[in-house]
């Protein structure tokens, strides 16, 4: 059925399925209009999406082209939430053979359930981005990823065994036995999230090894974690490697919807497998290629649990142009950030990633921030502190001209000025976690 | 021709900084010879002269504080009528830009203390002049 199956036996090959990576975009959509019927048709037996496709008459001949997709309404998490656990169940349970759960801190968990079909279709996604980035079923995979309900765990872990490595489940944690087997068995190939590969290059100085010397790295597989360019760049420069982007999300199965490929320009969205939009947060209309929205996917290739036009909540855009790679699955930017993030003042759309990029870009200030939307005088006005990481002038005028320069940086990318206030090193929110980084004063929210 | 080591210190506008690098030095028996603070609505930047800057300097920054070393230019004048307005007199008259300056007196001595980016023509104007330059050891042992 995959043609992945031929090239486990010699991988050669540049792409791991070349007909579907790097088909015409007519073809393109044409076998996505076949597969959105297919889904639609599963999706049509669960509870849930019965009763909506019944309330408006849509049945599988609605679909006369690929944008016909825009005749059925949004999925939220708040809907999924709503019907757990079956709600949205298309099999017969007995077909499911897997679920994977994510924790809510308030009220039901979301469920996603996978059958056999599922399970091979995500495992083959996942072994096409590893192949993507030159990994081989000569490699050796290590997964550093929590295992359980973290489908950074079993995600990976099926995808590497279907390309053919010798995948070791690691799982989270304890540093020097990761390392230790990192030596013992020649692992070149390591999925983490970005803090802890940062974490692993701290281990590896206080264990006096050198992972460029004393290892076969070769690649980073990284995701789960928003991190900026600069951080990737420091992962690659520590250990030796080259890093690649990884994005998923569990309502999507999990890893392997879309991924960098060698040029490490944007990730490439498997667009046979999942339908992709970029829409206005707050209008919900289609933003053009290039501006940055919500990013809304379907699954095209899942039976037990079909989820269409899902809001991901995840704020990224599409890349306009194309790959040299030649691959017809359009890239999307790294996520910039959530949804709830985002605030809007004078008119403008900002997101908070927007400025700590400039932030990460002047060594004079640290990466902490604060932003305060406030009324002044019947105007709109943001303030972004940031802290001063030494001080490295005792002249006012060259403070001043530090707050100036932020701040002309930072209209010229959300276009809105802001008011610079430098704080002491150490005063404001640390920048990892979930800090809140936005506080909205105005009268008129 | 010589130079001493102040150190300099960003203050938020908040109660309670100031108290701590205070108690900080002086957990450390680090004395303080001379202190000043400038502001702006929003911060300051305190400038100290210290009995062991080097110490000083690590102290804090190790506390966290936003702290900087800088090379300021200290001069002895008598303590006595008039003597700060010549010396400040002979700066203008030669348009050396100063950045800062602040003055203190030390028993028999005033102490003056200024900061400007163009040393040399400062040094040749205190030795034109035959003003006195103090190094750091004679300031703690003054
Ligand atoms: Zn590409």
């Amino acid at each position: 059925m995959y043609a992945a199956a031929q090239n486990h036996h010699h991988q050669m090959n540049r792409y791991w399925e070349e007909e579907l990576e790097t088909m015409s975009r007519p073809a393109l959509e044409k076998l996505q209009l076949e597969r959105l019927k297919t889904t639609f048709a599963y999706a049509a037996r669960s509870p849930y999406y019965k009763q909506l496709f019944g309330k408006l008459n849509l049945t599988v001949d609605s679909f006369g082209h690929i944008d016909d997709i825009r005749k059925i309404p949004f999925t939220t998490k708040e809907d999924l939430r709503a019907n757990y656990p079956y709600g949205l169940v298309a099999l017969p349970l007995q077909e499911s053979v897997r679920l994977h759960s994510s924790s809510g801190t308030t009220g039901n968990p979301t469920v996603i359930f996978h059958s056999q079909h599922d399970l091979d279709s995500w495992s083959n996604l996942v072994a096409r981005c590893l192949y993507s980035v030159g990994v081989r079923d000569t490699d050796v995979f290590q997964n550093t990823s929590g295992y359980g309900m973290f489908t950074g765990g079993l995600g990976f872990q099926y995808g590497a065994e279907r390309l053919g490595c010798l995948t070791i489940p690691a799982a989270a944690g304890n540093s020097r036995r990761q390392i230790k087997f990192m030596q013992d068995f020649g692992t070149t190939t390591v999925h983490a999230i970005p803090s802890y590969a940062i974490r692993l290059a701290d281990v590896f100085e206080e264990m006096g090894l050198d992972p460029h010397r004393d290892t076969r790295l070769k690649t980073l597989v990284i995701g789960a974690e928003p991190h900026t360019e600069e951080q990737r760049r420091r992962i690659e420069e520590l250990l030796g490697v080259r890093a690649f982007n990884s994005f998923g999300m569990s309502e999507m199965s999990g890893p392997g919807v879309a991924f960098e490929c060698e040029y490490q320009t944007g990730l490439h969205l498997w667009e046979d497998a999942f339908y992709l939009e970029i829409i206005h947060p707050d209008t919900l209309e289609p933003l053009p290629d290039g501006e940055i929205g919500e990013l809304v996917l379907t699954s095209l290739d899942r039976r037990a649990m079909p989820i269409l036009r899902y809001r991901t909540r995840d704020l990224t855009r599409i890349l306009p142009g194309d790959c040299p790679c030649r691959r017809v699955h359009r890239r999307i930017d790294r996520v910039k950030g959530r949804t709830d993030d985002m605030f809007i003042i004078k008119g403008c759309n900002i997101f908070p990633m927007q400025i700590e990029k400039i932030l990460l870009q002047t060594p004079e200030v640290g990466n902490n921030y604060m932003i305060t939307l406030d009324t002044v005088d019947h105007s709109d006005e943001m303030l972004i502190e940031v802290e001063l990481k030494d001080l490295f002038t005792d002249d006012y005028g060259r403070l001043e001209n530090l707050a100036k320069s932020l701040r002309h940086r930072i209209r010229d990318e959300v276009l809105v000025a802001p008011r610079i206030k430098l704080a002491e090193s150490g005063s404001l929110p640390q920048s990892e976690g979930k800090a809140v980084r936005v506080r909205d004063l105005r009268n008129n929210k | 021709m010589t130079t001493i080591r102040q150190l300099s210190i960003f203050l938020e506008n908040k109660s309670g900084r100031l108290q701590e690098v205070l108690e900080a030095l002086g957990n450390e028996k680090i004395n303080i010879t001379a202190l000043t603070i400038a502001d702006t609505s929003e911060y300051g930047i305190l400038r100290l002269i210290v009995s062991d800057p080097e110490n000083g300097y690590k102290l804090l920054k190790n506390r966290g504080f936003s702290v900087n070393l800088t090379d300021v230019l200290s001069l002895s004048v008598s303590h006595e009528a008039g003597s700060l307005a010549k010396v400040l007199k002979k700066f203008s008259e030669e348009k050396l830009s100063v950045e800062y300056m602040y003055a203190f007196s030390l028993g028999e001595k005033a102490v003056i203390v200024l900061r400007t980016d163009n040393r040399p023509k400062a040094f040749e104007i205190i030795e034109r002049n035959n003003f006195t330059l103090i190094s750091e050891d004679e300031i703690k042992n003054l």
